[in-house]
């Protein structure tokens, strides 16, 4: 757990004092990634620095794990936080083997155990040991060398870790698999992590809380969902982007939405019986068809149908496309409009049909916490106006 | 062939002359580097002091080295050493400072901030940062000022002949004093070639002494 007790900053420069923190409180869980995310100048920076003190705080405390860490020697608390920075700043002149040992041999660990430490963190981090240990930081790309830094923070498993725009530096499609990687490493790890951003889509993958700063201010502090549906004034809603209902469709899974009502015929069914159960059911273009196993074989469309006699299994039209429960949103919408589809059969894990998707449901979650939203500030609160 | 068959009559004087003159050279720059590096990474913590010494330094470099003989002579003089050895090693101690201390200097103070923060946020102390970061980035540049100092005073040693110190310097002097051209030229040409050879042979090992991965970096870049 990382907590924030009035942390401030102020420099001294020479137009006068500027307020970079503006007395910062705020609780990371245990476990959990916090995004500390804003324009730049907005003070994030300046309070991540200052929990392991790269900035010194002019006022306020910082409790790790409830611990107040203003008494604790600065070396020592360094050695217990994890630090990635955006320009990774490995040592060009060490091995990558000393790069990630560096902290281990700080601690004063013996030779065996962080060389085998070493070959650990090559692992979590996919990078094959022998192919790498012995190499030097200058002859690794850009991804493999910010996963040598994360490894290198991870090296004396802190229970904390500060992340400083630490994937700004990388291009798009790294970055995206190394935030995947980094992901399902901290689903194992859990560590409370505190990690600067600009990238608000980078907060909303990444983080189980954000903060959002201003000015040195903290102005909303919450999960990227409410983040998203309920922005606490037009600062946030400006810097969230005025398509922000689309990205919650990052955050929101197909069980969340997914309906198990859904009709079906088998291909030995009459098109009849097809046209029959589309009418019942009130389906505007067309009905599944599945096999034995209940997989998605094909659709039979209701023009189809009302035109001609015979079987299912002759008149069919291939299924565009199925969802999973583990996909979100934003992939439905995708296929739903590359497909120009209005609803889409979802599958489990057998590829056996359990229900469908469809916009009116999507737009309906989505919509509902906005709508919520807008129900509450009919009365007018000073506090949601800026 | 004149000057040639001069050389090789003279050839063990001249080799006398030139381990005379890479000892005092040697030394003076030896000392100077042990003096130098200290003082360049100690003025790294103050940018006022760095700019006091180096100024000092720059000073000294100006003063003509026949100049420096001459101060110094009536100051040794109390200890019995106004010419001769001591002078010379202290003229070209003096002399190494600027440019020891100055690359020093540059070389910590341009060690990429990210490094020097990466140093920090994982929990080196100062001391720590300077031994295993700050130093081993910086040798490749520290060790060009000691080059630097080498080559310049070996030029400069030549004129330490004057105070009785010894060297190749010895035979320039003669020669103008005897009007003799091929003592003259002989000794000249004997420095150069010792301040080249000496040049190439510091390039050797300063490449020898840059870490590896900073190597694969220029030859990438």
């Amino acid at each position: 757990m990382i907590q924030l007790d009035n942390l401030t900053k102020v420099f001294d420069t020479p137009k006068g004092a500027v307020v970079a923190a503006d007395h910062i409180s705020m609780t990371v869980p245990s476990g959990e990634i916090c995004i500390l995310l804003g324009p730049s100048g907005c003070g994030k920076t300046t309070t991540l620095k200052m929990i392991n003190r790269i900035v010194k705080p002019t006022s306020g405390k910082v409790f790790i794990n409830g611990e107040d860490t203003t008494a604790l020697d600065t070396q020592d608390l360094r050695r217990n936080i994890g630090y990635v920075i955006q320009q990774i700043g490995l040592f060009p002149n060490m091995t990558i083997e000393e790069n990630i040992t560096v902290v281990p041999k700080l601690l004063g660990w013996d030779k065996a155990r962080y060389r085998e430490r070493a070959r650990e963190l090559m692992a979590m981090i996919s990078m094959e040991p022998d192919a790498f240990l012995k190499r030097f930081p200058s002859e690794l790309s850009g991804g493999q060398q910010q996963r040598i830094g994360v490894a290198r923070a991870l090296a004396a498993d802190p229970p904390v870790m500060l992340m400083d725009e630490p994937f700004g530096a990388i291009d798009p499609i790294n970055r995206a698999v190394i935030q995947d990687e980094f992901l399902k490493m901290q689903q194992e790890l859990k560590k409370t992590i505190m990690f600067v951003s600009h990238d608000i889509d980078e907060a909303i993958k990444m983080g189980d809380r954000v903060a959002i700063f201003r000015e040195g201010k903290l102005v909303q502090h919450s999960s990227p969902d409410d983040l998203l549906a309920a922005p606490k004034n037009a600062f946030v809603e400006s810097f969230l982007g005025e398509d922000r209902a689309l990205k919650r469709l990052n955050l929101v899974k197909v069980e969340e939405v997914v309906s198990d009502e859904i009709a079906t015929v088998s291909p030995g069914d009459t098109l009849e019986t097809a046209l029959a159960r589309i009418d019942d059911y009130g389906y505007q273009n067309a009905i599944l068809m599945v096999n034995d196993q209940r997989q998605p074989v094909g659709l039979i469309t209701r023009a189809k149908a009302r035109t001609t006699k015979g079987y299912c299994r002759d008149h069919f039209e291939n299924v565009p496309a199925t969802v999973t429960l583990e996909d979100d949103l934003r992939k439905v919408a995708s296929l739903m409009f590359s497909q120009d589809a209005t609803w889409l059969p979802c599958v489990d894990d057998e590829g056996r049909v359990c229900g469908q998707i469809t916009q009116r449901a999507m737009t309906h979650h989505l919509g509902s916490r906005f709508r919520a939203r807008e129900a509450a500030t009919r009365n007018p609160d000073s506090a949601v106006k800026e | 062939m004149e000057l040639i068959q001069y050389a090789l009559d003279n050839i063990d004087l001249l080799a006398t002359r030139t381990l005379e003159h890479i000892a005092l050279v040697g030394v003076a720059v030896g000392i100077a580097t042990l003096t130098g590096v200290p003082i360049g990474i100690a003025i790294t913590k103050n940018e006022r002091l760095a700019q006091a010494v180096l100024y000092a330094a720059s000073i000294i470099v100006t003063i003509p080295s026949i100049a420096l003989f001459g101060i110094m002579i009536p100051v040794l003089s109390l200890i019995g050493q106004g010419i001769g050895y001591l002078p010379a090693v202290i003229a070209v101690l003096l002399y190494s400072q600027l440019p020891i201390i100055r690359n020093t200097y540059t070389a910590i103070n341009n060690v990429d901030p990210a490094l020097r923060e990466a140093a920090r946020g994982i929990g080196m102390s100062p001391n720590q940062r300077l031994r295993m970061v700050e130093i081993p980035l910086a040798v490749p540049v520290i060790m060009a000022g000691v080059r630097t100092a080498v080559v310049l005073n070996i030029g400069v040693m030549a004129i330490a002949a004057y105070i009785g110190a010894g060297g190749l310097g010895t035979f320039i002097s003669r020669g103008i004093s005897q009007s003799d051209p091929r003592q003259l030229i002989v000794g000249a040409v004997a420095v150069s070639l010792l301040a080249i050879i000496v040049d190439y042979t510091l390039l050797y090992a300063q490449k020898r002494l840059t870490p590896r991965g900073m190597k694969l970096d220029a030859s990438t870049a």
